[in-house]
């Protein structure tokens, strides 16, 4: 990138010159070229926020496989970041940035490598290059002798390319089964996410240190384990899926629910995990379940809208005002489904997505198609029997078949798991209250505001309490 | 490649009648594990210990060792025996802790050694 002295900047701006004679104006037009110039920056700084947090996770995922390190690769990709933000308020962006960080980053890491490395790091790096085809593991030593390690340096420009497959190897690295959910979660945020540790912990409400503990030590535990570094397996796959899979919807329902906290919805989680879902589906176009919990993030965060009222309070689904509802993103769950539909290898995640399209196709709640969620929730328990299912099927035969069979239906199931659960009180009161049976109702109000961490959550409940109390 | 530990773990006050078909059943499943590690060259070492009550536990300090009966933890859950196995990675020696699990039918513990 060459520095360009004559590239039109805040400061060639001839116009605002005019009228100088005075000195009022003249101070006047130093602040408006001030403001001006502040505004430049501040635009700057949001498209670099912008690059950043688009480019970060792919380029760091990149960086991982050439250097065989996470931190070594965090700390070049950061570095390269840093001589960016410089360059580029020189220049303008360019036009591929991440190839440009990538590239920078890159350098600067053979650069430090050439210049200060021990010889056993030369050697890692060495196995990166020839371990390539065998997948690279983290932190694993290398047994190989570098006859010519310049050349082999050099070689490295050929690790730019492949980038896709780098970022779903990380999507697995971050997601390792040998990981707690918690950490799952915390690493696919810091490195596919581009967050920063902060703003993790915040998003989360734990105390920073602690979640910069929770990050060290899923680090050094993949380290240490020298867990590898690429694509399970076919055989492994679907478990491994499964797991990114999951990780992604914790970090989603956690923005779309925050367990705690004083708002309902936490928007920064909520989209970072449908761009994360938007990744895997661009990254495994075949895998049927990322397409459905893509879908299903998307018909779900369709409703935030409708979600609280202008108090900031929590709106159920049966009362929400759905001209509020986001047609275009239920437009792009609803493509998702029918696509999912048209492969017919149903999995959890496309039930749920097709439930959520049931949801958004009625109008109000009364015209809700209640058969066909039903029938969904019938289908979603054979494949997953687990009692959450249950609670939810209960909910909406009470919608089709009236508050007593819903009950019946709650009764029915192994429902008993669940009773720390507190969407499972909250859904029994509700019945109780429709079944007429108010002093149940109460005691099932209690125990779930007992159980909720989310102050919007427990003033709407205190609410349905207090009506059900008064009669 | 590297080397893991793979730990079992079990109840410290289990009892194990060593004449039972129970015990037989699963000395026969672990044998042939081992048979499976050995013949895929990832066997470093492997054995079972007596129960944790035969521990002794001795300790330095201020210059002096000391012994007490054992054993060191004071948990309900001791470790019963342990594999070293070879493994290429982590998910390498996952795959090999896996079936010791279904061998042994016990809980086991993968942990790696320090680079040597």
């Amino acid at each position: 990138m060459a520095d360009d002295p004559d590239a039109p900047g805040p400061d060639g701006t001839g116009d605002l010159g005019r009228g100088r004679d005075e000195h009022g104006d003249r101070d006047l037009e130093r602040d408006r070229e001030r403001d001006l110039d502040r505004e430049l920056e501040r635009d700057l700084d949001r498209d670099l926020d912008r690059v950043f947090r688009r480019e970060a996770g792919r380029c760091t995922a990149t960086l991982i496989r050439i250097l065989g390190d996470i931190d070594l690769a965090e700390d070049a990709v950061a570095e390269a970041f840093a001589i960016a933000a410089e360059r580029w308020q020189r220049d303008r962006i360019p036009p591929n940035p991440g190839g440009w960080i990538t590239t920078t980053a890159r350098n600067r890491a053979i650069d430090r490598l050439r210049r200060e490395s021990t010889r056993h790091d030369r050697h890692v790096a060495a196995d990166r290059l020839h371990g390539l085809g065998a997948g690279t593991e983290i932190g694993d030593e290398a047994d190989l002798d570098m006859d010519d390690e310049q050349d082999d340096l050099d070689d490295l420009d050929a690790f730019v390319d492949v980038v896709a497959d780098d970022q779903l190897r990380l999507m697995f690295l971050c997601c390792h089964p040998a990981l707690s959910a918690d950490a799952q979660v915390a690493l696919t945020l810091r490195l596919l996410g581009g967050l920063d540790t902060p703003e993790i912990a915040r998003a989360f409400v734990v105390p920073e240190a602690t979640m910069a503990q929770r990050i060290v030590r899923a680090k050094r535990k993949l380290r240490d384990n020298h867990a590898p570094y690429r694509i399970p397996r076919p055989a492994e796959l679907p478990d491994r899926v499964a797991t990114v899979l999951a990780a992604i919807f914790l970090v989603f329902t956690e923005g779309h629910t925050a367990t705690a906290g004083d708002e309902l919805v936490r928007v920064d989680l909520s989209s970072e995990a449908i761009r994360l879902g938007r990744v895997l589906v661009e990254l495994m176009p075949d895998e049927p379940e990322a397409v459905g919990l893509l879908a299903l993030m998307l018909l779900t965060d369709a409703r935030r809208p409708a979600r609280t009222d202008d108090a900031g309070a929590m709106v159920r689904l049966a009362d929400q005002d759905r001209t509020r509802w986001d047609r275009d993103l239920i437009a792009e769950g609803h493509d998702l489904v029918r696509a999912c539909l048209r492969r017919n290898r149903p999995g959890p995640y496309q039930i749920q997505a097709a439930i959520a399209a049931v949801h958004a196709d009625a109008a109000d709640a009364r015209s809700t198609d209640w058969v066909q969620i039903v029938a969904l929730y019938d289908q979603l328990y054979e494949i997953a029997p687990n009692p959450i299912v249950g609670l939810n099927r209960a909910v909406a035969v009470a919608e089709l078949a009236g508050p007593d069979a819903g009950l019946a239906a709650l009764a029915d199931r192994a429902t008993e798991r669940l009773e720390s659960y507190q969407p499972y009180h909250a859904a029994r009161a509700d019945l109780f209250a429709r079944a007429g049976r108010p002093a149940d109702a109460v005691t099932a109000y209690d125990r779930a505001i007992e159980l909720t961490a989310n102050p919007a959550e427990a003033a709407f409940l205190r609410r349905r309490r207090a009506a059900v109390a008064d009669g | 490649m590297s080397q893991y530990l793979m730990s079992v773990w079990h109840d410290a006050d289990y009892e194990v009648d060593f004449s039972g078909d129970e015990f037989q059943r699963i000395v026969a499943q672990v044998d042939a594990y081992n048979e499976e590690l050995t013949a895929a060259g990832a066997w470093v070492f492997a054995g079972g210990l007596h129960p944790a009550s035969s521990a002794t536990v001795l300790r330095l300090s201020d210059g002096e060792v000391s012994m007490t009966d054992g054993p060191y933890a004071e948990t309900k859950e001791q470790m019963g025996g342990f594999w070293v196995i070879e493994a290429a990675d982590l998910d390498a020696a996952l795959e090999w802790a896996r079936k010791a699990a279904r061998a042994c039918e016990d809980p086991v513990e993968v942990r790696p050694f320090q680079d040597g």
